[in-house]
């Protein structure tokens, strides 16, 4: 009788749960963010849809790439950290010298590679053209850079601000049609 | 009297030794799924990184697109391919697959696909000019280009 009775001896291992159920929320929340960011665009529709817009020459801002991964910028080489600069001074013109944008919303910046151009360089270029963008956009907001890209879409106050500082700076980069090569000027 | 209160203290131990296994079977089971759906990939894909990410907002509307060197090079050859559901494909395909892929989504949602171009940092931006005229054959036109986060450099 005694004997059956006995308990088994036991290590209390209760707390062993808490730490598996940490580890398990570990890895689910990390294995599904760790994959869904990057760099939103979108692409202009089929070429025969498409309206043939004329755009002023000094509306236009090129920037090519060549299969060596060097940059003309407008007609002068440059680098990567040069392109801030120049651009914003094109974005910002709003028509006092006469060989830049008339204004924001009118300013085109095109982005021209080559087929041997490296997809890194040309993230690199598109990221570095964003920093520009959205740098201009939360100065019209008076706010930094972090802050800006802070602000969440599903707050109304938050996306009106987002919509007012995309009408002062519309993100307006184009990809130069690739096979046309009498649309590159 | 001392009988009784002592078989009274011992049947309240609730044996809990399971329960860490069951926990434990359960983490393993989604390390295994997680795992093996990202490394089906059959092309190297080291993402670049960028400063001004956003994130996809709906899951259910993103299609994947894998570019890079093949992994097999042996099997594949060297130059940069395209990976779409554990298959390798040319260009050309790429409108069918779309095609696929919004037949998975309601009426309404169709127009709303979403891109996810996972593109090796290795590769040549000629095979992505390709797929991106392809993509506006398919009238697919949101891309999201998949790049790992930096610090933000201003």
């Amino acid at each position: 009788m005694r004997k059956g009775r006995r308990e088994p001896q036991e290590v209390n291992a209760g707390s062993m749960a808490d730490i598996a159920f940490l580890l398990l929320i570990f890895f689910l929340v990390t294995t599904t963010i760790a994959s869904d960011k990057g760099i939103a665009v979108l692409l202009p529709p089929k070429p025969e849809e498409q309206d043939d817009v004329k755009i002023k020459e000094k509306n236009i801002f090129n920037i090519l790439i060549n299969s060596k991964d060097m940059l003309l910028l407008e007609d002068d080489p440059g680098e990567i950290s040069d392109i801030d600069e120049k651009v914003r001074e094109f974005l910002t013109n709003n028509g006092k010298n006469p060989k830049l944008s008339d204004s924001p919303q009118k300013a085109v910046v095109s982005l021209k590679t080559d087929r041997g151009t490296s997809y890194e360089k040309y993230i690199e270029v598109y990221d570095e053209l964003k920093i520009t963008y959205n740098k201009l956009r939360a100065e019209s907001l008076g706010l930094t850079l972090d802050q800006y890209n802070n602000l969440d879409k599903k707050k109304d106050a938050h996306k009106e601000m987002l919509k007012r500082a995309s009408d002062a700076y519309p993100f307006r980069v184009s990809d130069a049609e690739p096979t046309d090569i009498s649309k590159l000027r | 009297m001392s009988k009784f209160k002592k078989k009274a203290n011992t049947s309240q131990n609730i044996p809990t030794s399971a329960l860490p296994d069951i926990i434990f079977m359960l983490l393993f089971f989604f390390m295994v799924t997680t795992v093996l759906r990202e490394t089906d990939i059959l092309v190297k894909n080291a993402l670049p990184t960028a400063s001004q990410l956003q994130k996809l907002e709906k899951k259910s509307l993103v299609s994947f697109v894998y570019i890079g060197e093949p992994k097999d090079t042996d099997k594949y050859g060297k130059e940069p391919r395209i990976q779409v559901n554990d298959v390798l494909i040319e260009p050309e395909d790429i409108p069918q697959f779309v095609l696929q892929e919004k037949e998975k989504l309601d009426e309404s949602e169709k127009d709303k696909i979403i891109m996810s171009l996972k593109i090796d940092r290795d590769a040549k931006m000629g095979i992505l000019i390709d797929v991106k005229q392809q993509l506006r054959e398919a009238n697919a036109l949101k891309v999201n280009y998949s790049s790992m986060p930096s610090g933000n450099k201003s």
